[in-house]
């Protein structure tokens, strides 16, 4: 899906300059923690994130996700800027809550990026369950 | 911008370079000195062509173009032939010159193209401004890919030096709570596993295994250091600290468990999920650790072959 219709269908607004509208991204996360980010392993990812320190920007260079988009309205400090136009990674934002954001995009097709296989013995203690694959 | 200088350079190498029947269109369009000016218009128009040369068995006799076309028309010519109309005396330039002899015609004679004809005389192209700008590019190109290839290759380095065995070995400091620049050791590792030609899902699994090593030593302890030790064979990454140490390191492994304050948590870590990516990520891990002293991460990712060959 290009970035340029990620921000139609979410109403919004790039942050870092040179933001290519033609941008692909392939498939889309939503997270706030850290860790969470690091164990999808899929480039080409669209992040969603309410958070805004730079770490997300090194996160996401670590992780090879392709944009970042802050949800509810968040916008990210001069340092986390600044560090993602040096690593070319385009910056969006959007007034919309994680919850919205994630289910209008993925109405209009924009895939999950994956589960990590990290939970698979938490469920299958609590429930039982063998992760599907 | 650095690179504005070196490509105007590496285009006016080309020009003089590149031979004209590098260039040149080889589907020449020709037509009879006998055709109407009639349907010479339909070729024109047909072939989305500006003029053509003029070839009567098999010798090239002139060339005619839209400017003759539009001059038949003005005087209600059209019945004429090409051969009434066109221009003799063309002037054409040899297949085997460079470029730059065309580049300099063009210049001075200002016609729009240039039959090419080889050492016997016979028309073996067209020559268009176009054609050289296209030929241009199509080598620039060419040469912007080989360049990308040999500048990822640093990995030469490990083939052309002799020993029993060779390894990069690479350290970085890193400093407790530093969020600003915490994150840049990894980044630095990430690029020169490029440089050095590493498969792309290698590199991302050393990436976020590095990456969460050197956030546990910046979350957590007065600071230490990420050495990354490289060779053909196998990546070993150490992430050494100077304290405060884990007093239970099975409890430190276990997924979840997290020692990091509130504060930490509100930047988006402490899940307690670090030591668990790491380990998925990575072929082998070795946590040691003694209060009071430090504690030392090794992670170790041994490469396949497929994974050596990219290198």
């Amino acid at each position: 899906m290009r970035l340029a219709d990620v921000l139609d269908t979410v109403n919004g607004k790039a942050i870092t300059t040179g933001v290519d509208p033609d941008m692909q991204v392939t498939a889309a996360c939503g997270a706030d923690l850290m860790s969470d980010v690091l164990a999808f392993t899929h480039s080409g990812t669209l992040l969603l994130t309410g958070l805004t320190n730079p770490q997300v920007v090194r996160t996401a260079e670590m992780a090879g996700i392709r944009a970042v988009l802050f949800v509810r309205g968040k916008v990210p400090p001069p340092e986390t800027i600044s560090l993602a136009q040096d690593m070319h990674i385009p910056l969006t934002a959007t007034r919309l809550t994680m919850y919205e954001a994630c289910g209008l995009l993925y109405g209009v097709g924009l895939e999950s990026c994956g589960l990590s296989d990290l939970s698979g013995d938490a469920w299958r203690d609590a429930f039982g369950e063998e992760r599907e694959s | 911008m650095n690179r504005v200088p070196t490509e105007l350079t590496k285009v006016q190498e080309l020009i003089y370079e590149l031979k004209i029947h590098d260039v040149m269109c080889r589907d020449v369009i020709t037509v009879a000195p006998d055709l109407s000016m009639y349907e010479l218009k339909d070729v024109l128009r047909v072939k989305r062509i500006s003029g053509v040369p003029v070839v009567l068995d098999g010798a090239l006799v002139g060339m005619i173009s839209m400017e003759n076309l539009i001059l038949a028309l003005e005087r209600g010519e059209l019945s004429a032939t090409v051969g009434e109309k066109m221009t003799r005396n063309v002037r054409a330039v040899q297949a085997q010159e460079s470029v730059v002899s065309a580049v300099n015609l063009f210049a001075r004679l200002g016609y729009g193209r240039f039959p090419v004809v080889d050492e016997q005389g016979s028309l073996v192209g067209i020559l268009t401004k176009g054609d050289i700008v296209r030929g241009l590019l199509r080598q620039l190109e060419g040469q912007w890919h080989d360049e990308e290839i040999k500048r990822y290759r640093a990995s030469h380095i490990f083939e052309d030096i002799e020993s029993d065995q060779t390894a990069l070995l690479l350290r970085y400091r890193v400093d407790p709570k530093d969020f600003v620049r915490g994150g840049e050791a990894s980044s630095k590792i990430k690029r020169a596993l490029e440089r050095l030609g590493a498969q792309p899902g290698l590199i991302r699994r050393v990436a976020v295994a590095t990456y969460e090593a050197e956030i546990n030593i910046m979350i957590h302890s007065v600071g230490g250091e990420l050495i990354a030790e490289l060779s053909p064979e196998r990546m070993r990454i150490s992430a050494v600290d100077n304290g405060p140490g884990i007093p239970d390191v099975e409890q430190a492994l276990r997924p979840g468990f997290s020692t990091a304050p509130d504060w930490i948590r509100e930047l988006g870590f402490g899940a307690g999920m670090g030591l668990v990516n790491i380990k998925r990520c990575a072929d082998e891990m070795a946590l040691t650790s003694e209060v009071g002293v430090g504690t030392r991460l090794v992670i170790t990712f041994t490469l396949s072959d497929d994974e050596s060959e990219g290198r």
